[in-house]
């Protein structure tokens, strides 16, 4: 397969995301969002450590991998925390520091 | 058309079309049942590209555990829908406030990763054509474990930064979650 | 097209097909066999006589069961939700028949000089087996908390929520323990792992892991319990304060799928440990090409282990659970992951 094709599944797939993330106005699916656009770049990690033949971009993806449950972790204790105060997942129901 | 292509399609067709489902679904115990299944077919395309491990340890990190903490979440606060007041019928791009500004920001970011892709040499070299894949689980692990230095970087002290972030992570979590006694 | 049919018709071909529906066929009548076991065990431990109507000494009772569950009326509550409440039973017993692919039981055989060279007896020779195994167990955990989910009923979702958080906290120190055998294999492959436990330390011992692995066998025993929802541990059902937990809503061939998924678990966490740490298929008495006999000795064995468990022990309370697995099992699984690290440095083995 060409890494073009890799690369263009990323992309879309990253883009995707970011969609995600701007449009939906769920806390919950903007972090599923965050997860896609993560998982996109893994994929051009392998891909291009895959045209290189080494591991690098394996181990790197494993980061990302460690980072994105730190993430979800604490994303989800502040989602859970907001949804508390306000009973709400809607992030314009956040206003209390707005004038 | 060979295999491997076939299956790439197939694959990358799981993928992308979990993907959508999760940002258009409007409750969220779909999304992240749809992106689970975009989770295994990306773990499909690691498969193709000679990263055995990495595709299993997808299926475990990210569909065994990270998950399964999204769908605990979404259980736990039962909040399944979206209000329908709140789901705006009409074209992000005419929609007020954070979201017209959101599109217009997607829309300029896709386009720019197109323009990017259209430009970049060298696309249409094969994945793994002229190198032999190097996936052999312990060459991952001496290259993890292995300190920086001595002509190849080794990668442990991020490993063991890593596991700093981890433990912040954590006890970030616990306090944030935590139920105030007042 | 002739070369289709030359693979189709080729002894290796018909061998592999044999294995895999002999393990597909072992493996939902061992779910019928644990039924009538468990019922008969509880009896004879409870100085009943258990089921012996049907059929000598009741030995048809499974199959009046099955007859049973099928003609049974498919109810689906009103506000559950339709399409997952079905998915939920699917992928759960999906998983448990996927999660029996990579487990090998016995040692490679010709089938009596039918082939030219000996085939393994398993579906998947997977050189990660380990991890492959841990993987399907972790997606396991879906098929309860949909069901959980999907019923809409209290009950249904407390069973969930429970079995979700008892099977987190549980995966860390069964995969622990599975870290401590690999380290010692020195390979991921169950294959290799058995073959590496034939033999015998001077001379009586056998070379099982179990031996210098006594503690991980323990952590690995008790998460294994935990991971596939048996008494001691059994929260996601409880039936006294959940009224069946993630299933109170199934019935019929839905709640039978659960039912089935439940015991082919139990005998591939079964399996999974006679490979680990009881040497597989090797055994005395018994040649290596018979040494089926010996695994399925073996996983009988530790499949009556499970009854005499659950018909023994109480149940455990929430919160207890969950310390003993945060802060007993863990702790004890990583100290023996440490000291069996220390040990490999030291003895350079």
């Amino acid at each position: 397969m060409p890494i073009g094709h890799y690369l263009v599944l990323s992309g879309l797939l990253f883009c995707i995301g970011a969609v995600g993330v701007f449009l939906r106005r769920n806390l919950i699916t903007m972090l599923l969002s965050v997860e896609i656009m993560l998982n996109a770049v893994n994929l051009t990690f392998v891909a291009f450590g895959r045209q290189f033949g080494t591991v690098d971009g394996q181990i790197i993806t494993f980061f990302v991998m460690t980072v994105a449950a730190a993430e979800a972790a604490v994303g989800l204790a502040l989602v859970i925390a907001l949804f508390r105060t306000r009973e709400s997942l809607n992030p314009e129901a956040f206003t209390t520091l707005k004038w | 058309m060979s295999s491997d292509a076939l299956l790439f399609y197939a694959f990358a067709g799981v993928a992308v079309l979990g993907a959508l489902l999760v940002v258009s679904q409007r409750n969220p115990v779909y999304s992240v049942l749809a992106l689970i299944a975009s989770f295994f077919g990306l773990s499909g395309l690691y498969v193709l590209l000679e990263a055995p491990f990495v595709a299993v340890v997808q299926i475990i990190i990210y569909a065994g555990a990270i998950m399964v903490l999204f769908l605990f979440t979404v259980m736990l606060l039962n909040v399944p829908r979206e209000d329908a007041a709140e789901w705006d019928k009409s074209h992000p791009l005419y929609r007020p406030g954070a979201v017209r500004i959101g599109a217009v920001l997607a829309l300029l970011m896709a386009l720019q990763l197109g323009w990017a892709l259209s430009r970049t040499p060298g696309l249409s070299a094969g994945v793994g054509d002229d190198t032999a894949a190097a996936s052999s689980v312990s060459d991952l692990g001496v290259k993890l474990f292995s300190g920086a230095g001595d002509g190849s970087a080794g990668y442990m002290f991020a490993f063991e930064v890593t596991s700093i972030l981890i433990i912040i992570a954590m006890v970030g979590a616990v306090v944030l979650a935590r139920k105030r006694e007042d | 097209m002739s070369g289709i049919i030359d693979y189709v018709t080729s002894p290796e071909f018909i061998a592999y097909s044999a294995i895999v529906g002999v393990v597909f066929m072992a493996l939902q009548i061992s779910a019928a066999v644990m039924v009538y076991a468990e019922r008969k065990v509880s009896a004879f431990m409870q100085q009943r006589n258990g089921p012996n109507r049907v059929g000598p000494q009741g030995l048809l009772q499974p199959i009046a069961d099955i007859v049973k569950l099928f003609f049974k009326e498919e109810l689906r509550p009103k506000a559950a939700d339709a399409f997952l409440f079905s998915l939920a039973p699917i992928i759960s017993v999906t998983t448990a028949f996927l999660a029996f692919a990579p487990v090998p039981f016995g040692a490679p055989t010709t089938f009596f000089g039918l082939l030219d060279e000996p085939m393994a007896l398993m579906i998947a020779d997977v050189n990660v087996a380990v991890l492959v195994i841990f993987a399907v167990a972790s997606m396991g955990v879906y098929g309860i908390v949909l069901a959980g989910w999907a019923s809409n009923s209290k009950y249904s979702l407390l069973g969930g929520l429970r079995s979700s958080a008892q099977m987190i906290s549980y995966e860390l120190a069964y995969g622990m323990s599975l870290a401590t055998v690999v380290m010692m294999a020195d390979t991921m492959s169950l294959k290799e792992i058995v073959g590496q436990q034939s033999g015998y330390w001077l001379g009586v011992i056998p070379k099982w892991y179990i031996f210098p692995q006594f503690l991980g066998f323990f952590v690995f025993a008790c998460a294994g319990i935990a991971e596939t929802n048996r008494a001691p541990f059994d929260f996601p059902e409880a039936e006294q304060e959940l009224v069946a937990g993630y299933h109170t809503e199934y019935s019929s061939m839905r709640f039978a799928m659960f039912f089935m998924a439940e015991y082919i678990n139990m005998v591939t966490v079964s399996a999974v440990a006679v490979n680990l740490f009881l040497g597989g298929w090797h055994g005395p008495f018994i040649p290596t090409e018979y040494g089926w006999i010996w695994f399925v000795i073996k996983l009988a064995f530790l499949l009556f282990c499970y009854l005499w468990l659950r018909w023994t022990l109480p149940r455990f309370r929430y919160d207890q659970l969950m310390s003993f697995g945060w802060k007993v099992l863990l702790p004890l699984a990583t100290v023996n992951l440490l000291l069996t690290a220390a040990g490999i440095l030291y003895f350079n083995v």
